[in-house]
């Protein structure tokens, strides 16, 4: 577990980009996230909260049971993947290596860059300020999306909670839109991730 | 196509599904197994759907989450209440059926039966129901669909009732029948909740037929559907009586 979490050393470990433990989180978050939004949609579709529903065919569960027992499933899923992800980060100082220090002017310049097509991936080991930003803000969001989630089936049991999020009708507003930002992040990631397909390998075997 | 076998568990939910379609015909779509993981399905060219192991895995989580959700429930933690200016108006209907089914009970011919774990089995009269001591409250409802409605019930509180027959209140479920065969059942700390009660009124009136007339198991700290209407019978049980729709796959314990 020391030589798995040592990601510290990963540019010595005969250039490993990802470690072993990252990969598999990653890939086990995506599958969470997967059932979790395609479940919800079913979830939303009993009662659709704004005037359009989702499509059928691009929903899991069936119905309504079934959405839910998906949703509840995988929500274990999300939840421990994510605590772990965020513990092992934190106190292995990843987190602060390889998202910090953020740069506003750095940011806008590789968005320029990324606009006209020449943002820099030469480097997989670092991340460019748009990854950076990007990936902190879908930690955010997910952060959220858990937090909300839990005030719309508990929200007895979280008062706090609760009120923090202004009341159990406009968690439901935040879990909604926490869901949109989350599915807006993966639509650009997996595009970014095909025009650059060094990357998804990377995701895939470490190098 | 390969042919399909029907072992007895198979041929028991396709007529449960065919029973259920003449409520709710989406559901049909879960057990036939259109269990679509978007794209997943397309790309590994297997469907997720067909497989009973996962119905059943599913099916695990879910009383496990059931387990997880006792155990986070506190006895004392109170639901929020609200002002009556706050109360929805009008307040929606929702069954599983549509409102003009909602049935008729005659309320001078009217028993509520009270069995199993209990002392005093007695069938209750609605005057016998309405001569005990009384409260009200103005809390939110929470649909497993996801709306809410804020609504003041009023009735006695189910703690009082079932000390006042005698229940074992160390038994597991308490159980409910309802005049529209609905049935569910709940978990003794729940039933015993500050908050559970025995609606007889809403909205300071007698609880209207769309509502359950002539009563309603109402709790703030449950899910709507396991808020039982036009309740007949009452039954504390050591043995788990499940639901009508925890029976098709909504979560038993159905905390909110």
């Amino acid at each position: 577990m020391e030589q798995l979490i040592s990601s510290g050393q990963e540019a010595k470990h005969g250039g490993v980009i990802h470690p072993a433990w990252l990969r598999i989180m990653h890939w086990v978050n995506a599958l969470a996230v997967l059932i979790l939004v395609g479940s919800g949609w079913t979830i939303y579709n009993a009662s659709p909260l704004f005037g359009f529903e989702f499509p059928r065919e691009i929903t899991l569960g069936g119905w309504l049971a079934g959405g839910i027992q998906w949703h509840f499933a995988a929500m274990w899923l999300l939840g421990i993947n994510g605590v772990l992800y965020l513990l092992i980060n934190v106190f292995s100082g990843r987190l602060a290596r390889r998202f910090f220090p953020l740069s506003a002017g750095a940011l806008f310049a590789d968005i320029g860059s990324a606009l006209r097509g020449h943002l820099s991936h030469a480097d997989l080991r670092r991340y460019n300020m748009v990854q950076k930003a990007s990936y902190l803000f879908v930690m955010l969001v997910s952060v959220l999306l858990v937090l909300s989630g839990l005030v719309l089936m508990q929200s007895v049991q979280f008062p706090l909670l609760r009120e923090f999020l202004g009341g159990y009708e406009t968690a439901r507003y935040i879990h909604f839109f926490a869901m949109a930002a989350l599915v807006g992040f993966v639509i650009v990631h997996v595009a970014m991730a095909l025009l650059v397909p060094r990357s998804l390998l990377a995701m895939v075997r470490g190098r | 196509m390969k042919t399909q076998r029907i072992d007895p568990q198979t041929a028991d939910l396709i007529v449960r599904d065919a029973l259920g379609e003449l409520h709710i015909p989406a559901r049909r779509a879960f057990l036939r197994g259109a269990v679509t993981l978007g794209g997943l399905s397309m790309l590994t060219g297997c469907s997720i759907s067909d497989e009973p192991s996962i119905e059943s895995m599913l099916m695990k989580v879910s009383r496990f989450n059931d387990k997880v959700q006792a155990w986070m429930f506190d006895p004392k933690r109170l639901a929020p209440t609200y002002s009556a200016s706050m109360i929805t108006r009008p307040f929606p209907f929702n069954a599983f059926y549509g409102e003009n089914k909602a049935p008729r009970v005659d309320a001078e011919s009217f028993r509520l039966d009270v069995s199993g774990k209990v002392a005093d089995k007695h069938a209750w009269s609605l005057a016998e129901l309405q001569a005990l001591p009384q409260t009200e409250q103005i809390t939110r409802h929470i649909c497993i669909e996801g709306w809410s409605a804020i609504g003041r019930w009023g009735g006695v509180p189910f703690a009082d009732f079932l000390r006042l027959v005698g229940a074992d209140l160390s038994a597991k479920y308490v159980g409910f029948k309802c005049a529209d065969d609905y049935y569910t059942s709940i978990d003794m700390p729940t039933a015993l909740h500050p908050q559970t009660l025995m609606a007889l009124s809403f909205d300071g009136k007698t609880l209207p037929v769309r509502h359950g007339f002539p009563l309603k198991l109402r709790m703030p700290t449950k899910l709507a559907y396991k808020n039982p209407k036009h309740v007949q019978a009452i039954f504390v049980t050591n043995s788990y009586p499940g639901g009508y729709w925890e029976d098709q796959g909504y979560n038993w314990f159905g905390g909110s």
